[in-house]
């Protein structure tokens, strides 16, 4: 084919550069349509959205749409640094994500070990189908779950509780505020933990047994082997998922928050951006204030990802 | 065999205790919504209802199994998880077959397109705009179309092409197939535990999902069960609101009916549940690896 290209003088028409390009294309049209309809949906769904995130800079009208609405620059952005929310989602925010990051992060790892130690193998195929099972489940029916368990009539927890004698009276777990940080994470840890620690154990199944033989004839028992062969052996998946979770740590959560923090007594400590950008602009028709929030958010992750990976790089350990 | 120390004993007892206690916490939550699900809604209401139902009953499932709107839902949940899985996983499927070809034009930049989406997205409130601008809402398709192509199902389905024998194709080459024959007759029945692993995971978010209807469609018998279920659960919670406000009013109203809304959407919560429940174990054994591929090239 190149030779056609190269040769000007070849007998048929005239063929310029890229006459081939073409011809090549043509030739593998089979191919080729298999990926234009998924790259036409991929463009369509994810492409024009990111265009429409500059409607954060206009004062967007339903009825014009982006050509004709007015740009204002960053007013929208100072207007949610300003809005007597901001300190309050903000903190429920990064709160909320440090707990799940703190708590939820280093569980399925421990779980992994855990798990690694036994040798019953009934014992642990029961285990881990069970603990597997909740990341199944939508969040509609863990939040149900939830509050079956905590409420009043007849939740068990309160069953519980009141029958080893630490309570008296049944406590409205739900309609607490203080308890609702830990209700959160607890459902986080509990629906994913399972599933989560699939990869640590896969990690885990690649180590070396001899490393474990050798540190054996030394002596060495299992605390002592896991924290000086098995921990040190999982770091490069450890720091991946790190770099991943830190990427991801300005999403508190949507459905989790939405489902169990609806409750208006506890929006002072449910509201986090994820929901407020749902409240403001669904709810409230704020599109382009609620696409400005969202966009600010969508920003710091991109910074914080990026930050993550440059220091898991200068360990060894990067994504890209 | 070296034999265990003893404080290797203390250790091995101590996991053996989490571990258990771990699965009877995951557990538990399951069991007493079915026992509560089988008990009578009256008697419930009286507490200490744990293990096993005190008062076993179907009424409630009757109710449930009668009430049209659920079934409406159910089967709204069941044409789009079918639908939605077989579509999504054919067509993502194909996507990633064109893209594992080496020859293809355009190759590289085809993936980076894709791969930009997996980290950057429009947001919520674009999104929306773009359905509604597209005249989707309120229509079944608005489950199916937007969630066709999954740019991370196409990349662990691509490198699992990649590795297929080269041999393979060439023969069906050789028997005269073309690109789109060897993907039907060749490609895809070789896939079936990739197939598996997606379509169990593309099957999980379309059962699973209640908030994409929930924005999208007002029309209540385009309804899924997840969403109606959502709608059920937040108006238990209202009434249980409403029953510390006045207990005595609703004690009195409990003792009349058998039946609660407690009950009631324990029993449409099995519902919503049994199907994964029901599928789960088949593909169990395939999804420890479909995630190991997907992390290793995530």
């Amino acid at each position: 084919m190149a030779e056609l290209t190269v040769s000007g003088k070849s007998e048929t028409a005239k063929r310029r550069p890229g006459r081939s390009a073409v011809r090549r294309f043509l030739g593998q049209l089979d191919i080729q349509l298999m990926v234009w309809p998924a790259l036409i949906l991929i463009f369509v769904f994810s492409y024009i959205p990111m265009y429409g995130v500059l409607m954060a800079f206009q004062d967007y009208n339903i009825f014009g749409g982006m050509k004709e609405s007015p740009w204002v620059g960053l007013k929208h952005f100072k207007q949610f640094f300003q809005a007597a929310e901001f300190g309050e989602v903000m903190r429920n925010t990064i709160v909320i994500s440090l707990l799940k990051l703190v708590i939820g992060f280093p569980a399925p790892i421990l779980l992994a070990l855990m798990l690694n130690e036994v040798k019953h193998m009934m014992f642990k195929r029961v285990v881990q189908t069970v603990s597997y099972l909740p990341h199944f489940l939508s969040w509609v029916i863990v939040a149900g779950f939830v509050m079956s368990m905590l409420s009043t009539d007849n939740g068990s927890v309160n069953i519980a509780l009141q029958a080893a004698g630490l309570i008296g009276e049944p406590i409205n777990f739900l309609s607490l505020p203080e308890y609702f940080w830990t209700i959160l994470v607890a459902t986080g840890v509990w629906k994913e933990i399972g599933f989560a620690s699939i990869v640590y154990l896969a990690a885990i199944a690649g180590i070396d047994p001899h490393l474990y033989e050798a540190a054996e004839m030394d002596g060495a028992g299992k605390i002592k082997q896991m924290f000086l062969i098995t921990l040190p052996c999982m770091m490069p998946v450890i720091i991946i998922f790190m770099i991943l979770a830190i990427g991801n740590l300005l999403n508190a959560g949507f459905d989790d928050i939405l489902l169990l923090g609806a409750n208006p007594v506890l929006r002072d400590v449910s509201d986090v951006i994820d929901t407020y950008v749902y409240r403001v602009g669904i709810q409230n028709s704020r599109y382009s204030y609620a696409t400005a929030v969202g966009l600010f958010k969508a920003v710091i992750s991109v910074g914080l990802l990026a930050m993550a990976n440059y220091a898991a790089r200068r360990s060894g350990n990067s994504l890209w | 065999m070296i034999r265990l120390s003893p404080s290797d004993r203390v250790l091995m007892a101590f996991i053996y205790a989490a571990l258990a206690l771990l699965a009877f916490t995951t557990f538990y939550p399951f069991w007493n919504a079915a026992v509560i699900s089988f008990n009578k809604g009256s008697d419930t209401m009286l507490g200490g209802v744990t293990f096993w139902p005190r008062a076993f009953t179907w009424e409630n499932y009757e109710i449930v199994f009668n009430d049209k709107r659920i079934l409406t839902a159910f089967g709204v949940s069941v044409l789009r998880t079918v639908v939605g899985t077989v579509l999504s996983v054919l067509a993502t499927a194909l996507f990633a077959y064109g893209l594992s070809k080496r020859e293809l034009m355009g190759r590289k930049f085809y993936m980076v397109v894709c791969i930009i989406t997996m980290y950057f997205s429009g947001g919520l409130i674009p999104t929306f705009l773009l359905i509604r601008g597209l005249g989707m809402m309120n229509s079944f398709w608005v489950f199916i179309i937007p969630s066709l192509i999954s740019v991370w199902n196409m990349i662990i389905f691509r490198t699992f092409f990649q590795e297929l024998p080269a041999g393979l194709e060439e023969s069906a080459k050789i028997d005269g197939c073309g690109n789109w024959g060897t993907f039907i007759r060749i490609v895809m029945p070789l896939s079936g535990p990739v197939v598996a692993t997606l379509g169990l995971f593309t099957a999980v978010y379309h059962w699973n999902d209640w908030f994409l209807p929930s924005i999208y469609i007002t029309n209540q018998d385009l309804f899924p069960i997840q969403t109606m279920l959502k709608q059920i659960l937040s108006s238990n919670i209202m009434s249980e609101q409403m029953s510390q406000m006045d207990s005595a009013a609703q004690g009195r109203l409990g003792q009349m009916q058998t039946v609660t809304t407690k009950s009631l959407s324990m029993a449409t919560m099995m519902v919503a549940t049994v199907p994964i429940m029901l599928v789960y174990p088949f593909v169990q054994k395939y999804f420890v690896k479909g995630v190991l591929v997907g992390s290793l090239k995530g």
